[in-house]
């Protein structure tokens, strides 16, 4: 794993997200209302709603085109509808956010 | 007999020395150095004794008569100043002492923000008796205290000053209280209780300075600009492990004084335990481990085989009188359920977290009985399966005991009103039901309760079954959605009633099933609590849809459109240059919308600010095309220009949109002027329409062409544009009072059973109509505000770009 610093939690708004901007597109990086964090690709299966956008409740996210509701934890698209998200591993190391490029690079490559 | 030197003579040390002599009675010469002039007392006890409720003798652990016992060297009010690895020596302020093993135990120093008057006679920390018989010096009854830091030390000397006598107020920087030990709603049943007994709680405030005269603390500065006056000022904000001495050492130290399962520092020869270590990443601030760390550090030394686990904590305020309990993991995650139970009426909270079959957290509020019966199965990881649909009930849960739904509403006293409009509170529904009113037309037949705008007839059914029990079937409204049972209409007649006013409070006192709402009832929410709370509540942007959040529309690519105000459809040349400016620069495409304004659309985020600064260069302002609040008002060319107007509908337009602009609604609010009854602004079709004729204006409510088609409903004939800008405002402000989120006023009329009620409301009862504007002024002074102005900062602009460029590191 190769984690990169990517900025402060504090610069993510609690029950908001920041995206950041990778080679694969944009990915969205969410923190919650008890401080988790997660990376998620900033793109909706659907019809590719910017999911950095939606309101984040618990621990997901409904995107703000057309309401579907995704886990943040495993990108799946939660009740009837279908789709996956990818993710992304992130962590907080005193106050600053990591995100694991490996994951980002590997799949460029793909 | 070999020497053993301990440095710290604090609640870890001296459980560890417990267990040794207990263990090796007389195998060890032990010198004991403390920077305190005193032993081990019970430090966690120190608020009961800043209270009044305990005094010192009461909590000291050790006394001579123990260490004179142990043989135990004292060299207390002596502080460490050195350690000789080389020559195992122990540098003591007066003198050297050899030994063959060492045990560093200094605990942690609080943190003391370096905020400019830091140093001011009068600012202290709470750590020690010190500290303690300070604050117990400063407090005098009628003098002022600001405790800064709303965690568990902090809330306990505010708690102890208060009981002192002392006002006090305390400023935490986070949301809600206890933040790491507490979920929101825990922190904000705390809060209410602290509120309660008389102590200020400022959340989210952060301190910016501290304000002395000649040198003496004065007040308490916060970046908001709020002075808070103070005699005394605690900073409770944390605590930072004591590892200067291990470090200068040469001991390896990271957060803390890095040791291994056994205790051991990086030199073989010394130990270290208690506040000051770091163990697998780990720092500790609970007593518990240390226990479990004394234990462990007292076996090494005697040889024992042994090995240090941490274990879960579980945290409890010593605070009487208010009950909480924290233990475990309560994050939300991967495969975890909670299990929430409210108990609005007595205050009381209780959240559980699973995962699998087994319990990893739980916080409760106001009812801790089953804490530790909750802990137990945290720490024993016992499976609960079997249990599951009980468990939250408690130990003594006998299969009997159900929730009861109605608890807010059988919660209410008896003068809490029920009905707004014809002030009708629950007690008279109460009597009314013991005089024979058993159904909802007979309690409005005979209290008028739900006779009018019909908003709390699902209220009045509450009482009727809380009063009636069995007897009465409660017809089943519609929840908001499922993490509550209450319809809109329930919820915001109880924000009111109850004066609440804050989303936890809603949640906690209305029973929420879920931790913090979803993206259908968190919008509703904040709507409601800013409409009924404009000084008080505030807006809260994560709980609103993404257009008025950021303030423009989202298209389907992602990117934005941004309109500005065109008040009343009017511009100018000068506009018209700086919008297609604005176009050619952020390369927008151009619209004419159906609202008589223009509309700039395939803008990037980023670049929102930037359009946002250069329209406001121009004098434009949002035109909130993308708000659930005042859209356009169209007009005419009235009788500027045309043949047949018969007033300046055009004039009149712009004036309504400048008095109304900026204003939330339960959905949006679109009006016209038009000058006469060829109706070319399309005034009939309006939420709020104004056909101008030669005796004056016929205002006109209740239309849509939207996904219905409605032609609006007379609502008054008025001779004076002033008249049209009263009833305008009145209409407005009793539809943002009593609307359901999400309906148009064609909507909302139809729920109140018609215009009549709506006409008396704001036509005929003209005292009614001024309290209406009254309020609608109240609620402006806040929100008339151009969100692009506040907005187009170089703060928002860091905001609204992205995070960080990875595209070049992510090819590597
Ligand atoms: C831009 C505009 C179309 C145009 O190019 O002219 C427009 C564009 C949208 N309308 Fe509209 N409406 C526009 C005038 C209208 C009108 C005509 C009017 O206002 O005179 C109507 C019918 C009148 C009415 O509201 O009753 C209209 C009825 C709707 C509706 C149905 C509302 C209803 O209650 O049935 C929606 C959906 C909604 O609000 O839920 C809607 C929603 C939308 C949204 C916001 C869709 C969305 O949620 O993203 C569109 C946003 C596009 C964008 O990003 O700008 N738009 N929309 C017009 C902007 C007017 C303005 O200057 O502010
Ligand atoms: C007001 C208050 C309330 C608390 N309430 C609770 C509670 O409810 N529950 C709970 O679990 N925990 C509570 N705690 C925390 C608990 O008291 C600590 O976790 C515990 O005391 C830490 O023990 P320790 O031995 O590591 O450090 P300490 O007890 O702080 O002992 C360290 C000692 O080392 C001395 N020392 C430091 N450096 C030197 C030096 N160079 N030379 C000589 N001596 C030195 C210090 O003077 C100090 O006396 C509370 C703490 C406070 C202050
Ligand atoms: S009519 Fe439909 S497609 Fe056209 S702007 Fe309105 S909402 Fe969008
Ligand atoms: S694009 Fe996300 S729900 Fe349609």
């Amino acid at each position: 794993m190769s984690w990169i610093d990517i900025g402060a939690l504090e610069d993510i708004p609690v029950q908001g997200a920041r995206v950041i901007k990778t080679k694969m597109g944009c990915v969205a990086v969410f923190r919650t209302a008890d401080d988790a964090v997660f990376a998620l690709s900033d793109r909706c299966p659907h019809k590719g709603g910017p999911l950095s956008e939606g309101i984040v409740h618990g621990h997901k996210v409904t995107c703000p085109l057309h309401n579907w509701v995704f886990s943040l934890e495993t990108g799946e698209a939660q009740g009837a509808d279908e789709g996956q998200v990818p993710t992304y591993d992130l962590r907080v190391e005193a106050g600053r956010l990591l995100i694991d490029a490996s994951k980002l690079a590997a799949q460029s490559a793909a | 007999m070999q020497k053993l030197v301990v440095i710290g003579a604090g609640m870890a040390s001296g459980r560890m020395l417990e267990h040794l002599f207990e263990a090796a009675p007389g195998a060890w010469d032990v010198t004991l150095f403390n920077a305190e002039p005193r032993g081990n007392y019970n430090r966690i006890m120190l608020s009961p004794v800043l209270s009044g409720e305990k005094s010192y003798a009461e909590i000291v652990t050790h006394d001579e008569a123990w260490y004179d016992t142990h043989g135990v060297t004292c060299r207390f009010g002596e502080k460490v100043v050195g350690i000789d690895r080389d020559r195992k020596v122990v540098i003591g302020e007066q003198g050297e002492v050899a030994y063959d093993k060492l045990v560093i135990a200094t605990g942690s120093n609080p943190f003391i923000i370096p905020l400019p008057g830091h140093d001011l006679d009068g600012v202290i920390a709470y750590r020690d008796l010190d500290d303690t018989n300070r604050m117990i010096e400063a407090a005098r009854p009628g003098a002022r205290a600001v405790v800064i830091g709303g965690g568990l030390l902090g809330l306990e000397a505010a708690a102890g000053l208060r009981l002192r006598g002392m006002d006090v107020t305390v400023v935490h920087i986070m949301g809600h209280l206890m933040e790491r030990q507490l979920d929101e709603a825990a922190g904000y049943l705390l809060r209410r209780a602290l509120t309660d007994r008389g102590i200020e709680v400022c959340c989210s405030a952060n301190s910016k300075e501290i304000l002395g005269e000649d040198g003496k603390l004065r007040a308490l500065k916060l970046d908001d600009g709020t002075e808070l006056p103070c005699d005394l000022l605690v900073m409770a904000v944390g605590i930072r492990p004591s590892v200067a001495l291990a470090k200068e050492a040469g001991l390896e130290t990271g957060r803390g004084i890095q040791v291994d399962a056994q205790m051991h520092t990086s030199d073989p020869d010394i130990l270290s335990l208690g506040e000051c270590v770091e163990f697998d990443g780990q720092i500790f601030g609970l007593v518990a481990p240390l226990y479990d760390q004394a234990k462990v550090a007292a076996q090494t030394l005697t040889g024992e085989a042994s090995e240090y686990i941490p274990r879960e904590v579980s945290t409890k305020l010593k605070v009487t009188g208010c009950d909480l309990f924290s233990a475990g993991d309560f994050a939300e995650g991967e495969g975890r359920e909670d299990i929430v139970f409210r108990d609005p009426a007595r205050g009381v909270y209780k959240r559980l977290v699973l995962e699998g079959d087994r319990v990893i957290g739980a916080v409760m509020y106001g009812d801790v009985a089953d804490g530790n019966w909750f802990y137990g199965l945290i720490k024993d990881g016992t499976d609960i399966s079997e249990m599951r649909e009980t468990l939250i009930f408690g130990p003594a849960f006998q299969g009997g005991a159900s929730v009861d739904p109605m608890a807010a509403v059988a919660a209410l006293p008896a003068d809490a009103e029920i009905c707004g409009c014809n002030g009708v509170c629950k007690g008279q529904i109460v009597a009314a039901i013991e005089a024979g009113a058993t159904s909802l037309e007979a309690i409005k037949a005979t209290t008028k309760a739900s006779a009018s705008c019909g908003t709390c007839s699902g209220l009045v059914e509450q009482v009727l079954a809380v009063t009636l029990g069995d007897d009465f079937v409660l017809p089943t409204a519609k929840p908001i959605c499922a993490c509550t049972d209450h319809p809109h209409e329930d919820v915001r007649r109880l924000i009111k009633a109850k004066e609440l006013k804050s989303q936890p409070a809603v949640m906690q006192e209305l029973g929420w099933k879920t931790s913090n709402g979803c993206h259908v009832c968190r919008p509703a929410l904040n709507y409601y609590l800013l409409a009924d709370w404009p000084l008080e509540y505030t807006d809260d942007p994560q709980s609103r849809f993404v257009n008025e959040r950021n303030h423009a529309n989202i298209q389907k690519d992602g990117t934005y459109s941004v309109m500005p105000r065109m008040w009343g459809g009017m511009t100018t040349p000068e506009e018209l240059l700086a919008i297609a400016e604005a176009a050619k620069k952020y390369d927008a495409t151009v619209k004419v919308t159906g609202g008589q304004r223009i509309d700039l659309l395939g803008i990037k985020k980023e670049d929102l600010p930037h359009i946002w600064a250069d329209l406001n260069a121009a004098g434009m302002v949002s035109g909130h095309a993308y708000t659930k609040g005042l859209r356009t008002v169209k007009t005419c060319v009235g009788t500027d220009w045309c043949r047949f107007g018969t007033q300046d509908s055009t004039g009149l337009g712009i004036k309504l949109e400048k008095r109304l602009w900026g204003s939330w609604t339960p959905h949006k609010f679109k009006m016209a002027v038009t000058g006469c009854p060829r109706n070319c602004a399309e005034a009939t079709c309006k939420d709020l329409g104004v056909v101008c004729v030669d005796s004056g204006f016929e205002i006109s409510v209740g239309g849509a062409a939207g996904m219905e088609l409605k032609e609006t409903e007379p609502l008054a004939k008025v001779a004076t544009e002033q008249e049209v800008i009263d009833i305008s405002v009145a209409f407005l402000q009793l539809y943002r009072e009593s609307a359901n989120y999400l309906d148009r006023p064609y909507k909302w009329i139809a729920k109140t059973g018609g215009l009549e009620w709506i006409i008396a409301q704001v036509v005929d009862d003209l005292d009614n109509r001024a309290a209406l504007i009254e309020r609608f002024d109240i609620s402006q002074s806040v929100y008339q505000k151009d969100p692009w102005a506040e907005r187009a900062t170089p703060q928002y602009e860091r905001a609204w770009s992205p995070l960080a460029d990875l595209t070049k590191e992510a090819a590597e």
